[in-house]
């Protein structure tokens, strides 16, 4: 039974105090029945795009027709992104807590009827070991979720983020009306500060210093002061951002208000990328009940502070990450950056101090300010605390979202939470940082994961992504990928981003066609140090990073490629050949009905062979084949 | 089919200031799928910008086309764990089929194929997105099929 919505409410009431915020919770709480059964479907992008509001419309459909209101009452609920998206869609049956993967429309019924009516779990829909084949029933007892700490992602998976009851309920805006009312602006920042937070966004500044220069700076220049979330995550392969803002946006926008009350601002953008559709609405919606409840707008919690949030949306430009840039085209312009002769604190948008956090900082604000700064100080490790949030993808068994404390090794997430690499085979390299970081070899499986230990392995935290390779992914082709894509985001405006990442790409390509020299090699590095000294901004001076790491650790797969014309991983298209294997082919005629060049001959049930001078190397044979009787060599 | 919109109402929507400008854009390009030169002087008038800085934003950032687009669009996410996952692959024979490059539009404007450079649905790579539709996992065999029964319809 859903709870009626707040736009359905008559005379939508402000919230003036933290003893109304406390009574309109119980409020919502009394209504609630803790042992009664909810189901809760996973609505994250993974799993809607495997049909999750087909499975959440046949449960709620079930459970009306079964009509047992009287007896058990079941709820149903959809929440933001539970984190294991290869297993999706995910529903879990509270308060049981059992976790049902890759669960299908038809399914709704065997829910109904086993667990909701009898108490028993649906065998087949349970999660499984793959290394011992058992089944394991509850969530928290799942490896993937067992070794994590769930702090910024705590309400995800639990709340309706549509709902702003249900966020309230679970402990919401406590942390605003306790900094508002018991803490000043300047207790607000020193609780900051001595949380050791350091910004998630990537480059691992520390959040409270920032603050404080900017209250420095407004001092001495005068308001006005903006507060700036970051939700540009354009990094290929890192999805955090997207689901904070998806599954809590009221984490987002309590962390932007407390913010802003300890810097006395009055206006803040969010800066979301228009590739992230569901953020948006979400934070709208989230941002429209905010303002109903006078949690967000005129007179916030009824003491007078007034402070509102426009949200802008990005228009595909990866340097819009960047602070400048990011200023620039909220503006309304062209995302340029400039030269940062002034910190943003002091000139940032128009001109005026500024405070620019990435989404998973300003969700990290309301946990601070709620269990106190030493709390916070005592996760992690003592230069980097509290948690970090890793979007774990690549060749890994369990791809998803992990948010484990800072200083676990690197091991750790990719062996245990992960689930290691399909076939059992240690992983070969951990890309992280996306294109401003770097690889980390297998050989470093032990580095601490934390701001200052991964820089000094070479690669940096990053935004958090965390791309698994195996023994099957080219190091050569990997650099040059991140490379391609720093060439086109590059905005142009220096000569060394502009000119020079292009020909580190040229000359990586050449390696990837078996060409080039040693002392080509040699070059390549010269000319990255050189890019990374006259950059102009962080794009420039990070795209090195990828060939710096990859040539460090895999020197020896470099001069395969340019002294023996050889691609180890078989990936390098001009370094290969196909190849059909008669044991495994059974002449099914796929691939030969599927060449684009017709150069795939054999009969009905009789091996296939591939003519390898007319094979232009399209891998659509491999694509297609059920049997694994394409080989690269 | 999009359902036509005014683009009078369009620009009513935002300030005439400088900063509305990409909001305007934006919008146009939702409804049109594309941003055609009339548009362009419309919203530079409305937001008080020349045209050379109008078009500087429609040209630099990636969302905005002054071309009309097809009846469907693929976009083929090129992320980096669809990268590693064959993404590649998947794009140049989408090329070889439709007889266009990443970011054209066929003849008959019924398809337009474009490169994204991450869906943050890293989980489900390859991803490609037809028209709204995610596809997870996607392979060529199964967009061809999608393709074909895109073009019967």
């Amino acid at each position: 039974m859903a709870q009626p919505k707040l736009a359905e409410q008559p005379n939508s009431m402000k919230i003036k105090s933290i003893e109304e915020l406390n009574a309109f919770r119980q409020e919502i709480l009394s209504l609630q029945d803790p042992a009664r059964p909810t189901v809760i479907v996973c609505h994250g992008t993974g799993c809607l795009a495997n049909g999750s509001p087909k499975v959440s419309e046949a449960l709620r459909k079930t459970i009306a027709k079964a009509g047992f209101q009287a007896k058990v009452m079941p709820g149903i609920k959809t929440t933001g992104c539970h984190g294991f998206c290869s297993r999706g869609p995910l529903v879990i049956v509270k308060p049981y807590g059992l976790f049902y993967q890759r669960v299908k429309a038809g399914d709704a019924e065997e829910i109904v009827n086993t667990t909701l009516l009898k108490g028993e779990p649906v065998e087949r829909l349970l999660y499984k070991d793959p290394k011992t084949k058992e089944p394991i029933a509850l969530e928290k007892e799942i490896p993937f979720y067992k070794f994590q700490q769930r702090v910024v992602l705590r309400n995800i998976g639990k709340v309706d983020p549509m709902d702003i009851r249900d966020t309230i309920a679970a402990g919401g805006y406590q942390a605003l009306a306790r900094a508002m009312t018991s803490l000043t602006p300047d207790e607000v920042i020193s609780q900051v500060e001595k949380s050791g937070l350091r910004g998630r966004g990537g480059a691992g500044f520390p959040t409270g210093r920032k603050w404080r220069s900017a209250v420095a700076a407004i001092k001495k220049k005068g308001g006005p002061v903006y507060v700036v979330c970051n939700g540009d995550e354009g990094d290929p392969g890192a999805f955090m951002d997207r689901t904070i803002m998806e599954g809590d946006p009221h984490a987002v926008l309590e962390g932007m208000i407390i913010g802003a009350y300890a810097l006395g601002c009055h206006q803040g953008y969010i800066y979301v990328r228009a590739e992230y559709p569901i953020a948006i609405k979400h934070l709208i919606i989230a941002m429209d009940q905010a303002r109903s409840l006078g949690l967000l707008g005129q007179n916030i919690l009824g003491t007078g502070f007034d402070f509102d949030i426009q949200i802008n949306r990005g228009a595909g430009a990866f340097v819009c990450g960047e602070s400048t840039a990011l200023f620039t085209s909220l503006e309304g312009r062209a995302g340029e950056p400039r030269p940062k002769y002034v910190r943003s604190v002091e000139e940032g948008l128009w001109g005026k101090p500024t405070v620019l956090n990435n989404v998973e900082s300003w969700a990290n604000v309301p946990v601070i300010i709620e269990k106190g700064a030493d709390w916070y100080a005592g996760i992690g490790v003592p230069t980097s605390t509290g948690t970090k949030v890793f979007s774990l993808v690549g060749k890994v068994n369990n791809v998803g979202l992990v948010e484990v404390p800072m200083g676990i090794p690197l091991v750790k997430i990719i062996e245990e939470i992960g689930g290691g690499v399909p076939g059992g085979k240690p992983f070969k390299a951990v890309q992280t940082g996306g294109p401003s970081g770097g690889c980390i070899p297998y050989t470093l499986k032990d580095v601490a994961v934390d701001f200052d230990s991964l820089t000094k392995a070479g690669s940096m935290m990053g935004s958090g992504g965390m791309i698994v390779m195996d023994r099957r992914d080219c190091v050569v082709d990997v650099a040059c990928y991140f490379l391609k894509f720093l060439e086109e985001e590059s905005c142009g405006k220096c000569l060394p981003c502009r000119l020079g990442v292009t020909r580190m790409r040229e000359m990586l390509d050449t390696f990837s066609k078996g060409q080039g020299s040693k002392q080509d090699l040699e070059d390549l590095m010269s000319l990255a140090q050189a890019i990374q000294d006259g950059s102009l901004c962080a794009l420039g001076g990070s795209a090195p990073n990828p060939v710096l790491t990859t040539v460090k650790y895999f020197r020896e797969e470099y001069l395969a490629h340019i002294e023996q014309q050889r691609c180890p991983a078989g990936v390098c298209k001009d370094l290969i050949t196909y190849q059909i294997d008669p044991e495994k082919c059974t002449g099914c005629m796929l691939c030969a009905r599927n060449c684009p060049q017709k150069c795939i001959q054999g009969e009905k049930k009789k091996p296939h062979r591939i003519e390898t001078e007319k094979c232009i190397r399209c891998g659509i044979c491999l694509d297609n084949c059920k049997f694994e009787a394409v080989q690269v060599s | 089919m999009k359902e036509h919109v005014d683009i009078d109402d369009i620009i009513e929507r935002y300030p005439g200031k400088p900063e509305s400008l990409i909001f305007l854009l934006q919008d146009i390009q939702a409804a049109y799928n594309y941003v055609s030169p009339e548009a362009m002087t419309l919203v530079c008038d409305h937001v008080g910008v020349p045209l050379t800085q109008a078009y500087a934003v429609a040209t630099f950032y990636q969302s905005f086309s002054l071309e009309p687009k097809g009846e469907h669009e693929i976009r083929v996410c090129l992320g980096t764990a669809c990268h590693l996952k064959g993404a590649g692959r998947i794009v140049s024979e989408l090329e070889r089929r439709l007889g266009i490059k990443a970011g054209e539009t066929t003849k008959d404007l019924k398809y337009s194929l474009d490169t994204v450079n991450c869906l943050g649905a890293c989980a489900l790579a390859p991803v490609s997105v037809v028209d709204s539709d995610y596809q997870p996992n996607t392979t060529t065999p199964k967009l061809v099929k999608l393709l074909d029964k895109l073009a019967s319809e």
